[in-house]
């Protein structure tokens, strides 16, 4: 149960009310503001805005971007269709189809895999729940603009083609970025 | 006549097209980049209409107002069915013709001779020696600003009354109140200004502050009625209903008065209050600040330029004159665009006033304030009509203002120790009572 504290209101001082000097000091600190950004040089400016399309903001290096599907050596994905990730989603968007793999060493392989984008909320839960390390999230890429509900929904060809960001991991032979090794090579 | 008719279109057509008009728009410039700028963000800066070299040419923003006018026009002018038609339609123009109408007795630069104009005939030199730089020479001049001054509310009050909408009625009963009890204060802080130069036309007291005080210092209102100033100034910010005297409008509270304006309906209220910034900047800087003179380097017959000083013998009476109106226009304009972005300035710095706070400043600080300073100017003045007394009262006050701001006590973080013994700070409050005790 919260308290209720009950507080007198504040007093001013006659020095207070009369609003003057108060006025003066916050003026001195807003127009210190507006004269460093707009006269000043490239250390006392203090501005924000990025301009977007022609700035772009470096993101962080765990910045969740779009999903991408990681692949073997021989470019067949990593995927085993096993539906931990789809089970994990809170939004219900991921869509795997199971297909019997040709390679008897591998159970299965996913013969649609379908995100839907305009329903992913970009959680990364699907990443964390993927035992082969076949998803991640390390694009570093925003959603793309759709024009229809269809283009929001990305398939297995496409996730397969999307690159990690430079500086990371390529699509195979990559290191598991947790721990250890390749894992499912 | 005709001479008459020409000099007053002329000056007519510089005030309000080539003055009070840009400078308003540049206003809804400046505002957005000001603003954009003091909270460390960057505002409007992209607009463009037309590229050189394959860049588009962006004037850093300055075409936002262009934009922003075009949008305005081609929105649907929209109102609402219960609405009364008329006074809704007329309620924007209200406001602000009475602002505009305000300029006419404001003088805008220093007499010229008739007998420097081209195309002048003899007698009409004889008949009107000087031109002066003011629309209308009026007497009663001071009276007649705040006459049209206080009409302008009617606009506000207008449209929230034709809206027939409740949140415009209360913007259009705070703007109505706030506006008569503010209207006070101004008037009678003028009172003192009044007693100080003994005049009630406008030029006429700019020239009184022309001459030199016995200190040295020019007779300048802010520095013989400092306190008026500041009472002025306050009052006029309230007069214009910007923040922090924004509750008519309160955008987060009931939007105001023109909630149900679109269109140019809605641009004109807002150009409006811009308007009414740029007008009370120039009655300030007329009562106050010496309208369009520029204290020791210009005379009436004599301009000082550093290298040279230019007189009529010097360069010709025709040249002297040009240079002399072009300078006393200049200064004029600077004056007037530095209050603006005060203006501008204080309302990026302060919140808004609650209603209730608002009339408390109005009637129990401001209107008590006007009528003491009436008093001590009177009084300092019947001792000393050569008002170095009042300049040497006024320097001190300045001096005290800004001494207190800079070394005055400064309260500790809200609440951190009320109510847990440590009541060294503020155990009492500026009566000498203790405060009250838990």
């Amino acid at each position: 149960m919260g308290v209720v504290r009950v507080r007198d209101r504040v007093e001013y001082s006659l020095y207070e009310r009369s609003f003057v000097p108060e006025i003066l000091r916050g003026l001195a600190i807003t127009l210190g503001h507006f004269f460093s950004n707009a006269f000043g040089n490239k250390e006392t400016r203090n501005l924000q805005t990025v301009r977007y399309p022609e700035e772009q903001r470096v993101y962080p290096a765990r910045y969740r971007g779009q999903h991408r599907l990681l692949q073997r050596e021989d470019g067949s994905s990593r995927c085993v269709a096993c539906y931990m990730c789809s089970t994990a989603c809170p939004a219900y968007c991921i869509h795997i189809v199971a297909a019997e793999s040709p390679d008897n060493r591998i159970e299965k392989y996913p013969a649609a895999f379908e995100i839907d984008l305009l329903r992913c909320i970009y959680c990364g839960l699907c990443v964390e729940a993927c035992p082969e390390d076949a998803i991640r999230m390390d694009t570093g890429v925003h959603t793309p603009p759709f024009f229809t509900r269809d283009d929001a929904v990305v398939g297995r060809i496409d996730l397969l083609s999307l690159m990690g960001r430079a500086g990371t991991a390529p699509a195979y032979g990559a290191q598991n970025y947790r721990e250890g090794k390749p894992r499912g090579a | 006549m005709l001479f008459l008719l020409v000099t007053t279109l002329l000056k007519f057509v510089f005030l309000v097209l080539l003055f009070i008009m840009p400078l308003a728009t540049l206003l809804t410039w400046m505002e957005r980049r000001q603003s954009a700028l003091t909270q460390d963000r960057l505002g409007p800066w992209r607009a463009s209409f037309f590229s050189i070299g394959g860049k588009p040419v962006r004037l850093l923003g300055l075409l936002h107002p262009i934009a922003d006018a075009i949008k305005m026009l081609f929105k649907e002018p929209f109102t609402p069915a219960s609405a009364d038609k008329r006074l809704h339609a007329i309620a924007p123009l209200v406001g602000y013709v009475m602002a505009l109408v305000v300029m006419s007795v404001i003088p805008f630069g220093p007499d010229i001779p008739t007998s420097i104009l081209p195309f002048v005939s003899e007698e009409t030199i004889a008949k009107y020696p000087v031109v002066p730089l003011q629309v209308v020479r009026l007497d009663a001049g001071i009276l007649w600003m705040f006459a049209l001054a206080s009409l302008g509310v009617y606009g506000a009050a207008l449209a929230g009354w034709a809206s027939n909408n409740r949140f415009a009625l209360l913007g259009g009963l705070r703007a109505s109140a706030q506006a008569i009890s503010y209207e006070v204060a101004l008037g009678l802080t003028v009172v003192g200004i009044l007693i100080a130069f003994g005049a009630t036309e406008p030029s006429a007291i700019v020239n009184a502050q022309n001459q030199a005080g016995g200190l040295g210092l020019p007779l300048w209102g802010i520095l013989v009625q400092p306190l008026g100033a500041l009472l002025f100034f306050i009052a006029s910010v309230a007069e214009t209903k910007r923040t922090p005297f924004d509750v008519p409008e309160g955008e987060s509270e009931i939007i105001g008065y023109f909630v149900e304006y679109s269109s140019m309906g809605f641009g004109m209220f807002m150009l409006g209050e811009f308007v009414e910034i740029v007008v009370l900047s120039a009655v300030f800087s007329t009562l106050f600040l010496g309208g369009w003179d520029l204290p020791w380097i210009m005379g009436n017959d004599s301009i000082w330029l550093g290298f040279t000083t230019l007189t009529p013998d010097s360069v010709g009476v025709g040249t002297f004159h040009l240079v002399h109106m072009l300078l006393g226009m200049g200064i004029w304009g600077a004056k007037i665009f530095f209050l603006c972005a005060l203006q501008l300035q204080i309302r990026w710095t302060l919140p808004r006033f609650r209603y209730d706070q608002v009339m408390n400043l109005g009637w129990k600080m401001l209107l008590p304030l006007a009528l003491a300073n009436i008093f001590v100017s009177a009084a300092v003045i019947w001792w000393d009509p050569s008002l170095t007394a009042m300049t040497v009262l006024g320097l001190g006050f300045i001096g005290l203002v800004i001494l207190v701001a800079v070394a005055g006590p400064r309260r500790r973080t809200a609440h951190a120790d009320h109510g847990h013994g440590s009541h060294a700070s503020h155990s009492t409050d500026s009566h000498g009572h203790p405060a009250t005790s838990h």
